[in-house]
């Protein structure tokens, strides 16, 4: 067991399947030489060379369009956009190409990639390098989408993404990098589309991803101290979406609320609380509620973007008053 | 040069395609063909010259015009027939359709119908013949309108600076979709006067002739196979119809139409290959036979079945299925 940052634990992640698999590539802008702009991916150029390890220009559709083309033809390539903001460059390859082949094809092409990607805010970056845009690549027929929120997770969602048939969305939430967490020693492996009950509680079901996870938990302490009992779910994955592990945590607490750092209009949570008023209408004894970013653009000085991004003080508020 | 057994290749190819691509008109009028499509007629010699020279694992990247090149691969034209009619035997069962023709057992690694989009997945497939040394060469085949796209610029940096066994070919068929390329691009030659911004030779070849198409594929493949990198060639072409099937292509004035149905590839190399001394009865006998593949290819695509309703839930991910519950 160790104390890892989130952000040695993508290098860890990504330095476990390239040590097992020899069809694992890795590619990016800063990524080798520089060990990545966010320092996640130092040593990888020392350890596995730069054949396998690959700095690229600033060329989103060319980082992406590679990945596509060596996935297609027998490598399982990894590749960089360094602020998820970017995917906006190259969407194209994402949603027209690297989503959609494998069904035009009717399973001729086969594209086992992964495209991690910083995502979210915090740092103050402004409107331009903070969005939290998983709901974009959650949208589009033919990506898995994924979001750890913790070291370990990152981790064996990694490896399972890596070891995955179909393309994967990474999602690395920024804010998280510089958080530790216990990692067990050895390979780790998990598992695509399922997410984790962290908090049992009677009350109320809060559903998060990513950083909006240790808020969500730090927000069922504070309701802890007033009596009010909450499960907290951490999603870990958007596609596959395990809507089991939601419903049957709804089921018992009868209310849900989400907890998202995207912004308002067709964020995840409009599709899980879809998914429980369909499924799970019996079980509900009160409004869905969603705790969400405001509809705008993610400012970027500290006191208007903390503003923004729900806080535990606003999910437990939030919670509280709806719960009467 | 191509050899004699090459030449018969590449008018055999040349045929099939020609009338492939006239029989696929022809079931447009009839309402067989559903949705769009975009014919190779005219601009037969450069998917020809550079499948004849190709080796059979090399891979293929064709855009929505594609039928040529995937015919050329050697993909069942009953199969192309069935895809574009939207049958159940279709190459990909119906699920693609006209502008995304793939065969991946003959290398044809796709069709791709958002212009550009697949300069830099043919980058890395030739990324990965290079990391598995397996000599493969990725050949990658685009409309001049392609040439004012960002995806052609970083496509081609970034192969030149991994050294990737890739050959771009511009098809210039003068006009992109209905507008000039010469009214809308900084340089009149779109896809040559550019390679010297990628440190590449600026290659323009006769692309109705299948013998110069033949020898300048033969070169790039080569110096690909050989380590000497990717290689830009434009060839020059026309297409005898519109853009697509909406398309009556007025924009163009009557002159030029004349004179590039004048220097009709298939005909013209009909014709030298007689006065290389081909006796008639050989380019009639591969004639015969195209026209005998065409005919048995769309009686079997006509009479197919449609895709069974389970197809549509199929193959968005790699266990066949649509899922997206976890």
């Amino acid at each position: 067991m160790a104390r890892l940052t989130y952000r040695e634990a993508v290098r860890r992640a990504i330095a476990q399947e390239m040590r097992r698999d020899e069809r694992v590539v890795f590619l990016g802008e800063d990524v080798a030489a520089a060990g990545g702009v966010f320092k996640a991916t130092p040593g990888l150029l020392e350890e596995f060379g730069p054949r396998r390890v690959r700095d690229t220009p600033i060329s989103e559709q060319a980082i992406l369009g590679a990945a596509m083309g060596a996935a297609m033809t027998g490598l399982r390539p990894v590749a960089e956009i360094m602020f998820s903001d970017f995917l906006a460059v190259c969407w194209d390859i994402v949603a027209n190409e690297i989503a959609k082949t494998r069904y035009m094809t009717d399973g001729q092409i086969s594209l086992p990639l992964v495209i991690r990607t910083a995502n979210g805010g915090g740092l103050r970056f402004g409107a331009q390098h903070s969005q939290s845009v998983e709901n974009w690549a959650m949208a589009v027929p033919g990506l898995k989408v994924v979001a750890p929120a913790d070291p370990a997770d990152l981790i064996g969602l990694f490896a399972a993404a890596v070891r995955d048939p179909d393309p994967v969305l990474f999602f690395e939430q920024k804010s998280l990098y510089p958080v530790r967490g216990e990692v067990p020693d050895g390979e780790l492996l998990d598992t695509l589309g399922t997410a984790r009950v962290l908090r049992n509680g009677a009350d109320a079901t809060l559903v998060a991803l990513a950083a909006m996870v240790p808020r969500a938990l730090a927000a069922a302490e504070l309701l802890a101290a007033d009596g009010i009992g909450c499960t907290v779910v951490d999603l870990r994955c958007l596609v596959p979406l395990d809507v089991t592990t939601v419903l049957d945590a709804v089921a018992i607490t009868g209310r849900l609320f989400t907890v998202e750092e995207n912004p308002r209009l067709c964020g995840w949570g409009a599709e899980v609380a879809s998914l429980a008023a369909e499924e799970a209408y019996g079980a509900l004894t009160g409004p869905i509620v969603r705790i969400t970013t405001p509809h705008i653009p993610l400012p970027a000085a500290n006191i208007l973007e903390d503003l923004a991004m729900p806080s535990a003080a606003r999910i437990a508020d939030t919670v509280r008053k709806s719960l009467g | 040069m191509p050899t004699d057994d090459e030449r018969l290749a590449l008018y055999g190819a040349q045929t099939r395609i020609r009338l492939f691509e006239k029989r696929a008109y022809d079931l447009f009028l009839r309402n067989l063909v559903k949705g769009t499509s975009h014919l190779s007629l005219g601009q037969e010699a450069i998917a020809a010259g550079f499948a004849v020279a190709m080796r059979p694992d090399d891979y293929t990247f064709a855009t929505y015009r594609g039928h040529a090149h995937v015919l050329a691969r050697g993909a069942p034209m009953a199969a192309v027939m069935a895809e574009l009619l939207g049958r159940d035997t279709g190459l990909m069962a119906g699920k693609g359709g006209s502008m995304h023709l793939t065969s991946v057992r003959h290398g044809a690694m796709g069709s791709y119908a958002i212009v550009g989009a697949h300069l830099p997945i043919a980058v890395g497939a030739a990324w990965s013949a290079q990391y598995r040394g397996s000599g493969q060469v990725a050949v990658c085949f685009f409309g001049d309108g392609a040439t004012n796209i960002g995806a052609f610029h970083e496509a081609l940096n970034l192969a030149v600076v991994w050294e990737l066994p890739v050959v771009f070919v511009c098809e210039n068929n003068l006009y992109m979709e209905y507008t000039p390329i010469a009214a809308v691009t900084a340089v009149p030659r779109p896809a040559a006067d550019r390679a010297a911004a990628y440190g590449l030779d600026a290659v323009v070849v006769d692309g109705n002739d299948a013998d110069a198409v033949h020898t300048v594929a033969a070169e790039s493949l080569t110096r690909a196979r050989d380590g000497g990198g990717p290689s830009l060639i434009e060839a020059l072409t026309y297409r005898h119809g519109g853009h697509s099937r909406a398309d009556p292509a007025k924009y163009r004035p009557p002159q030029e139409v004349d004179a590039w149905l004048a220097r009709d590839p298939v005909t013209a190399y009909r014709e030298r290959l007689l006065k290389h001394g081909v006796p008639p009865e050989v380019l009639d006998g591969l004639e015969a036979e195209a026209r005998q593949a065409v005919d048995k290819a769309t009686q079997s695509a006509v009479a197919a079945p449609p895709p069974s309703p389970g197809r549509l839930l199929s193959q968005v991910w790699a266990n066949g299925g649509a899922s997206w519950r976890g």
